[in-house]
């Protein structure tokens, strides 16, 4: 982000606080923002606001994952004990691996197909020259339904008994039998498809912009030396896309510890047989179902670990370049 | 952090790609691909709407068939109405959305213009805690927000009034970060020329906000609103813990009620599913390039 401003903290002189004239002028600051009266009025709410629902909450969350909440909404009745337990406990509940590694998993997942589709997509869009715009469109709707509507819209597709999978199969005479898609050989990929599907449009347009970046001079020089499209691909897109390649890495990986709408509606409860957890789920779980409220905001406190921690090692990984 | 070597407003010319033929074979495959991609998209769509106009048998055993003549039929959307009175869900989910976009709109712009126009002490810290605030995931906060609303005797109660202040005021919480991100840039980009004329011409700086930045930066204003609406309007996981009875369930909420109890009810799923799109449905058609940059604002600003 540029930043157009004097250095920050720079004293104030007085005499020109007060100046109703126009005064001279430090580099960006006009003579109207000497008087940082008003300031207040403009940062006070917005900062009350995040301080009270933000910051604090977080804050108490953490502590209160070390105490003995008997219910959603009491206050903390002291130390657990030992003051560890929930964390410990964390380690030993195999719901909990299970939630861990279904979340790695759909990350991955999303990593692989959701950015890679959208890779794809986008580099046939700028290839093939006309209709981005259509596809845009079109592309991005899913993302502004509620995951709620998708939920249920994919519970009527993937319904065992007539549901449209399982009819079209049978028109095609592809299989007899109706296929259990939320059984205990399908359900990975019933629960994870809906939420890779509804997101390729967003990856697509943000690989589109950064297409869209690259400089026209590279493709006249490239076309110059008798490039094909392959090469172009290969060696202008793929290097030149690198930075924005990474903003969707952090934001796949994050996004997928945000997931909870679309697999709470079609596999409530961690249907079948507890396998379908994620974390984002299970934390829910243990709120309203488990009421085990204190191990759930242990749980809050591990999901933001682990995007802070996952997020970090992806930088590191494949750093930014500022070429 | 975009490679900076964009030179913004350099639009490509067509360039003379490949082969020169009108239609190459990898144009062809290149579309179809998209095309094929776009059916996936909108397809369910098209499906479940057909389908919601259908009686809940055919859903299950001829899904494919269009609502014609005797297939066809409104009842699903008759007992939307007055069984699970859809109606209400839509005031409710206008309400408490609407206050939260009002509310967010107000009190980021107010922030972004301070942050960017001021020069103080401290302030950098202050958009670092901005930027702080957007990764607290919601799963880290919700319980002491529960809490804090009991203790204040707002949530589980059984006036309207105070459930719709108890889910508004942790939505707006959510989205203040990212809207005072993205306001930021905008009011940032304009030129501060303007305020100072207005200055010399007595104007104090809030009267500056309200009569000039404000209508300058309108297209920003506009984009983080649909933003707000719309996450809110979606968000089912902070209205699973404060919108408890029927008379306060929103479409989301209600959505997923239908979804854990109307059992084999296929037509009414398929009517709620419909009537849950509609409205955003008109809304994408008339603003979605407001609704495109706004969603994706948030990413590329980083």
């Amino acid at each position: 982000m540029p930043q157009n401003q004097t250095p920050a903290g720079r004293p104030d002189r007085p005499a020109l606080r007060r100046a109703r004239r126009p005064a001279r002028r430090y580099s960006a600051q006009a003579a109207v923002y000497k008087n940082r009266r008003p300031l207040w009025l403009f940062l006070l709410p917005a900062f009350t606001f995040m301080g009270i629902y933000l910051f604090y909450p977080f804050f108490r969350n953490i502590v209160d994952s070390f105490q003995v909440i008997e219910g959603l909404g009491m206050p903390a009745k002291g130390l657990n004990d030992p003051w560890y337990l929930n964390y410990s406990k964390m380690l030993t509940d195999p719901v909990m691996r299970t939630a861990v590694l279904n979340t790695l998993l759909l990350m991955l997942c999303t990593l692989v197909f959701q950015v890679g589709m959208a890779l794809l997509l986008a580099l046939l869009v700028d290839r093939a020259g006309r209709g981005a715009g259509f596809f845009r469109t079109v592309y991005f709707f899913p993302i502004v339904i509620s995951a709620t509507a998708l939920g249920l819209l994919f519970n009527l597709i993937f319904l065992y008994d007539g549901g449209m999978l399982n009819q079209l199969l049978q028109q095609l005479n592809w299989t007899s039998k109706n296929i259990d898609w939320k059984g205990e050989k399908f359900w990975f990929s019933t629960m994870t498809l809906p939420v890779m599907w509804q997101y390729v449009g967003y990856y697509f347009v943000i690989i589109l912009t950064g297409l869209n970046n690259i400089p026209a001079e590279l493709y006249e020089a490239a076309a110059i030396d008798g490039a094909g499209p392959w090469q172009l691909v290969r060696y202008i897109k793929w290097p030149l896309l690198h930075n924005t390649l990474c903003t969707c890495l952090t934001l796949a990986i994050t996004g997928a510890l945000k997931v909870f709408d679309l697999p709470w509606t079609m596999m409530p409860n961690g249907m079948p047989l507890d396998k379908s957890w994620l974390t984002g789920t299970y934390m829910y779980k243990q709120t309203m179902l488990a009421k085990d409220v204190d191990y759930a905001g242990a749980i809050g406190v591990f999901i933001v670990l682990l995007g802070v921690l996952l997020s970090q090692l992806s930088q590191r990984i494949f750093r930014e370049r500022d070429e | 952090m975009r490679s900076n070597k964009v030179k913004p407003g350099q639009t490509r010319p067509e360039p003379a790609r490949g082969s020169r033929a009108a239609v190459s074979p990898g144009q062809v495959v290149s579309y179809l691909v998209l095309i094929i991609w776009a059916l996936t998209t909108i397809y369910p769509f098209i499906w479940v709407t057909l389908n919601s106009f259908k009686p809940k048998g055919q859903i299950v055993s001829s899904s494919f068939s269009l609502p014609i003549g005797a297939s066809f039929t409104l009842d699903n959307y008759k007992v939307a109405f007055q069984r699970v009175d859809v109606g209400l869900a839509y005031r409710n989910s206008l309400v408490i959305s609407g206050s939260v976009t009002v509310l967010v709109v107000i009190l980021a712009g107010l922030a972004a213009y301070g942050l960017v126009r001021y020069v103080f002490p401290g302030r950098q810290w202050l958009r670092n805690l901005v930027v702080a605030a957007m990764m607290f995931p919601v799963f880290a906060t919700i319980i002491p927000v529960f809490g804090m609303e009991s203790a204040w005797g707002i949530t589980n109660t059984d006036s309207m009034l105070l459930t719709w202040l108890s889910i508004i005021l942790p939505q707006v919480a959510g989205n203040l970060s990212f809207a005072i991100i993205v306001l930021m840039g905008y009011i940032r980009s304009l030129p501060v020329d303007l305020e100072e004329a207005a200055f010399l011409e007595g104007y104090g700086a809030i009267r500056i906000f309200f009569k000039i930045i404000l209508p300058l930066a309108r297209p920003s204003f506009a984009t983080v609103a649909i933003f707000v609406f719309l996450w809110s309007y979606n968000d089912l996981f902070t209205q699973m813990f404060f919108l408890r009875y029927k008379e306060t369930f929103t479409i989301t909420r209600l959505l997923n009620e239908i979804s854990s109890q109307a059992g084999t009810n296929y037509g009414l799923m398929a009517a709620a599913v419909v009537m849950a799109v509609i409205p955003v449905l008109i809304v994408y058609v008339i603003l979605q390039k407001n609704i495109i940059k706004g969603l994706t604002a948030g990413a590329l600003k980083g």
